[in-house]
């Protein structure tokens, strides 16, 4: 790791033409190998969410740009989803923001590999593309996060999502409807991916997750609530079930997302193996 | 009434800066043992909460999400990744919606 790190520093401290040497290169060619299997997860997972988007109205064209710009694929399904119910826009912005809290945790923990001496503009840059899967691969990394990397991973990988989204939606209304019912749990396939897992690992994710479904399902089925929106709810139950088991099962720092020098717990949500969710 | 790009943006403009600030502004760690917890149950917790009853409405047949349901929490509980458990819901209700 040492030794990364002063080839990193090298690269920052000497002239702009380090940045094409063919460490760089390497590093560029690495990222763009480790994302192919990403990209092509996010295709078949953006073909479903591209069905959310076309109920919601949405062309083929504001598909692959909402999923461009916000590469997420929890986030940009609540999103669509209050896009067809007219929902308010404070109301997206605060269901965006809950649903992609998780990705403050991994920036926070992608800032402990990142070199000080790393110019400020690429913190702008990769940062909006910290999805769970190029967190894993860079975090997998030894030593400092490399820039380079990163973009090379984004390259191939975003673009697929965002193609993915759009033909989602041109495909929606050539397919027959079966094969759109069929296509369209494929999101839920992969929400359900991401949290047994978890669940399998600890007794208090799986508590949580039944709770959730009952709470959800309640929450939909009695009367007194149907005046609230399915959004207002889901942000109304996480804050409340969240908050609870925070009070009644605090987690221990470092499981949540390792110290700065080794790889994350992967008993802990930044798993850095799997591949996940955007 | 908004327009979709309205939302798009907004949609966004919180996604960036959520994933931003930490890196930029906010570069503390969280000290607060009930933040960290908080924050660490917030995804299982949503993801939860959108997955059912969401998924049982989403298919023609309520039956087949259903089945679907079970499938994908049994396929990722004995280890699948995140594609075959996808592929697997798909090929449930497609299968499904063929006898109900």
């Amino acid at each position: 790791m040492e030794k990364r790190s002063k080839k990193t520093e090298d690269a920052y401290t000497s002239s702009g033409e380090d940045l094409l040497s063919v460490e760089r290169r390497k590093a560029f060619r690495q990222g763009i190998r480790d994302g192919v299997p990403i990209g092509l997860g996010y295709f078949a997972v953006s073909f479903s969410l591209g069905i959310i988007a076309r109920n919601a109205g949405l062309s083929a064209f504001q598909g692959a740009i909402a999923s461009l710009l916000c590469i997420a694929s929890a986030g940009e399904y609540a999103g669509f989803t209050l896009i067809g119910a007219s929902a308010a826009l404070a109301e997206v912005a605060l269901m965006t923001l809950i649903i992609n809290l998780r990705y403050m945790l991994m920036s926070l923990a992608l800032t402990q590999r990142t070199d000080p001496k790393m110019p400020f503009f690429h913190r702008l840059l990769f940062g909006g593309a910290v999805t769970d899967e190029l967190f894993a691969i860079n975090i997998a990394r030894p030593g400092y996060l490399d820039p380079v990397y990163f973009y090379g991973a984004i390259l191939i990988s975003v673009p697929l999502w965002s193609v993915g989204t759009a033909l989602g939606i041109v495909a929606g209304d050539i397919l027959p409807a079966r094969v759109v019912s069929a296509l369209s749990v494929a999101l839920y396939g992969m929400f359900i991916a991401i949290i047994v897992p978890q669940a399998r690992k600890s007794k208090v994710i799986a508590g949580l997750i039944l709770i959730c479904f009952a709470a959800s399902w309640g929450a939909e089925k009695l009367a007194f609530l149907q005046n609230i929106s399915s959004g207002t709810k889901t942000i109304i139950l996480t804050i409340v079930i969240a908050s609870a088991a925070a009070l009644l099962f605090p987690v221990d720092t470092k499981k949540a997302y390792g110290t700065p020098d080794e790889s994350p717990n992967p008993d802990a949500c930044t798993d850095g193996k799997e591949v996940r969710d955007v | 009434m908004y327009s979709k790009w309205t939302y798009i943006l907004v949609m966004f403009a919180v996604t960036y800066l959520v994933r931003v600030l930490p890196l930029t502004i906010f570069r503390k760690p969280i000290n607060s043992r009930f933040m960290q917890s908080f924050l660490y149950y917030v995804p299982y917790v949503t993801l939860a909460l959108m997955t059912f009853p969401a998924i049982i409405n989403a298919t023609q047949s309520p039956i087949a999400g259903a089945l679907a349901l079970l499938a994908g929490i049994a396929a990722a509980w004995l280890g699948a990744g995140l594609l075959p458990v996808a592929a697997i819901c798909c090929v449930v209700v497609f299968a499904a919606e063929f006898i109900v």
